[in-house]
């Protein structure tokens, strides 16, 4: 029973970083119609802003995690203006190509500054150790970024639901011409949503940087996770992407505690998942199906 | 949500279902004046290139031309065609190490394994259209990227398998100078082949659907069956490029399985035009020899120019080099329909 608390524990703080990245795609998609390749770009900015942060300038881990959400927030909006913008009457597969450029470059601009391998990142001092949770020791860094990682869910639940910037945000993503017939000015929200959108990846990246390897492919194979997760949960559905990224975490660490024989299932178990909602319930698990084709 | 690539990027009226259709009703010596260029490029590339680097832009071309057949002719976007591309290099290592047949036969093994696993991930794929095609592609391809990392027994891991024999009747092929002409017959038999599915009644049905499936399906054509047909003939032709270049390599490594692989495939056919299947041809020979130029003079961040070089084809000249070019001549000499 301990055994099976503390991976599942361990399964919603992996999910939480699924969560917190299919969060961002999907407030992103809901907008603006784009899935943000570079998403995974962004987390990695993330973790090594706040590398830098603290290794160059000596800047503790909770200033980080406030300035280089921020940071990420203005490149967001900046490459949304100067970039994905221009193609937004396009087909979205343009903008996915789009980003999926943008990602080489970010990367590599990372990688011949600081090299492949992985720099160090220390949890700040007050988070290091573990608490006692009744049944087991966890460590105290994980407690934190669960709790937080669905506090930020929680509030960008409760923005989209009750403020009035999210009423608009979402009748601008289901009916954006009576939107606009109605006085609202969607297009100024497009921007600053994008930027909503690539702070909160780099906010799991610099939650990530005490746990994860801070390299310059940590975004890379992480990302195409969050897209089988999205896939799973249905993309145009917010409450479903957070919830099958957490689903998702939990399995992958249920299949690593009772199938340890098979790491296979660990490492695919996300994709097994995705083909079975695809033969199932091809929209996704929240989702709505699209028109016919 | 439809994903019509081609039919949403160009002013609507203008009436190119495509490029190749285009081309089909250009001034007939045009044609045959493209058709004689291209077969003399293709014999003296090795002479004009480093031969090795010749090699690889024939394999790449194939890879190009399968995943045009899908974006530009079907309206899907794969963003996971190394798992083909990655799996027949495989397959074609290991039949051609254990059971030491001559390379054709080899490869052809390849493309077939290729092939048979287009079926259950375009079974499911299909399924999707537009970006989320794209992802489940892409995820699909990383489940067989970590399935080839675990399985070392066949695959050996992250040492690769090395010593794929280059065998052809006794030949001496180690020269990839004479390898390239041993090779060019397959390769082009292979673009031929796309070039017939995109001409046959069958291609045309693609196009229609590409266009617009509700009126397909109206029709009475079984959409998910086309895209299945294609999704797999399409497999095929990926593999038949990812067989030839496990041989031309004599090794296979887990980057034929690399998303990076899928993304690289996708740069080539935008790069040349989407759409436009010989512009893939292009894509490939240019993406390959500039890689080659810059790994050579020591540039290390590649993703750096190919990223970028696919910003600025998606900004500014979304038809590619091919789409630009036939567009160009079209205006300059006008259409003799």
């Amino acid at each position: 029973m301990t055994a099976f608390l503390q991976s599942t524990f361990n399964g919603l703080v992996s999910g939480a970083f699924y969560a917190l990245l299919a969060l961002g795609l999907a407030v992103i998609f809901g907008m603006l119609r784009v899935v943000n390749f570079a998403h995974g770009a962004f987390y990695m900015l993330g973790a090594f802003g706040a590398y830098v942060l603290l290794a160059e300038a000596g800047v503790p881990f909770w200033l980080a995690l406030v300035v280089v959400p921020l940071a990420l927030a203005l490149l967001g909006m900046a490459l949304e203006r100067a970039f994905i913008h221009r193609l937004t009457r396009l087909d979205p597969l343009y903008n996915f190509l789009l980003t999926f450029g943008l990602t080489l470059i970010l990367q590599d601009l990372v990688k011949l500054r600081y090299g492949v391998q992985s720099s160090p990142y220390e949890a700040p001092a007050g988070l290091r150790g573990s608490v006692d949770l009744g049944l087991f020791d966890f460590p105290t860094y994980r407690v934190f970024i669960l709790g937080f990682a669905v506090a930020v869910c929680v509030g960008v639940w409760w923005a989209l639901a009750r403020t009035r910037v999210g009423m608009v945000a979402r009748a601008a993503t289901e009916r954006p011409e009576l939107t606009r017939a109605l006085g609202i000015n969607v297009g100024r929200w497009i921007t600053p949503v994008f930027g909503f959108g690539t702070a909160l990846a780099g906010l799991a990246g610099v939650l990530a940087a005490p746990m994860r390897a801070v390299n310059p492919l940590m975004g890379a194979d992480l990302i195409i996770v969050v897209f089988a997760v999205v896939v799973i949960g249905g993309l145009g559905s917010i409450f479903g992407s957070v919830a099958a990224g957490f689903g998702i975490g939990m399995a992958q660490a249920w299949a690593e505690a009772y199938l340890s024989a098979f790491p296979i299932v660990a490492q695919t178990i996300v994709f097994i998942v995705m083909a079975a909602v695809l033969f199932w319930r091809p929209a996704g698990l929240f989702g709505r199906a699209e028109a016919p084709a | 949500m439809t994903s019509t690539v081609e039919s949403r990027s160009e002013p609507a009226g203008r009436g190119t279902p495509s490029g190749l259709a285009a081309a089909a009703r250009a001034p007939g010596w045009a044609r045959y004046a493209l058709l004689v260029t291209g077969l003399a490029v293709a014999l003296w590339l090795p002479n004009g290139l480093y031969p090795a680097v010749a090699v690889d832009i024939l394999c790449w071309a194939l890879f190009a031309v399968a995943v045009d057949l899908l974006l530009g002719f079907t309206g899907l976007l794969s963003f996971g065609h190394a798992a083909f591309w990655g799996v027949s290099a495989y397959a074609t290592g290991l039949v051609a190490i254990h059971l030491g047949l001559p390379f054709p036969a080899a490869v052809l093994a390849g493309a077939f394994a290729a092939a048979v696993l287009a079926v259950p991930i375009g079974y499911l794929a299909v399924r999707r259209t537009g970006i989320y095609f794209a992802m489940v592609t892409l995820a699909f391809a990383q489940l067989v990227y970590h399935v080839a990392n675990e399985w070392r027994s066949v695959t050996q891991g992250e040492n690769g398998l090395q010593g794929v024999p280059r065998e052809l009747f006794g030949l001496d092929l180690t020269d990839d100078y004479y390898f390239y002409y041993a090779i060019l017959p397959i390769v082009l038999l292979g673009l031929a082949g796309a070039w017939r599915i995109v001409h046959s009644p069958f291609g045309r049905v693609l196009v229609g659907i590409r266009d617009n499936p509700a009126r397909a399906r109206a029709l009475g054509y079984p959409v998910h069956r086309y895209k299945l047909t294609v999704f797999v003939l399409s497999g095929f032709l990926a593999g038949l490029g990812g067989g030839l270049f496990a041989v031309s390599h004599r090794f296979v490594s887990l980057e034929v399985l690399h998303w990076t692989t899928s993304g690289k495939a996708v740069i080539v056919v935008v790069l040349g035009g989407i759409g436009t299947l010989w512009g893939g041809v292009l894509g490939a020979g240019i993406l390959v020899r500039l890689e080659d130029w810059l790994s050579f003079s020591g540039f290390e961040a590649i993703g750096l120019v190919t990223g970028g070089i696919f910003v600025a084809v998606v900004l500014l000249f979304r038809r590619g080099i091919w789409g630009t070019a036939s567009a160009l001549a079209r205006r300059r000499w006008g259409r003799r329909d």
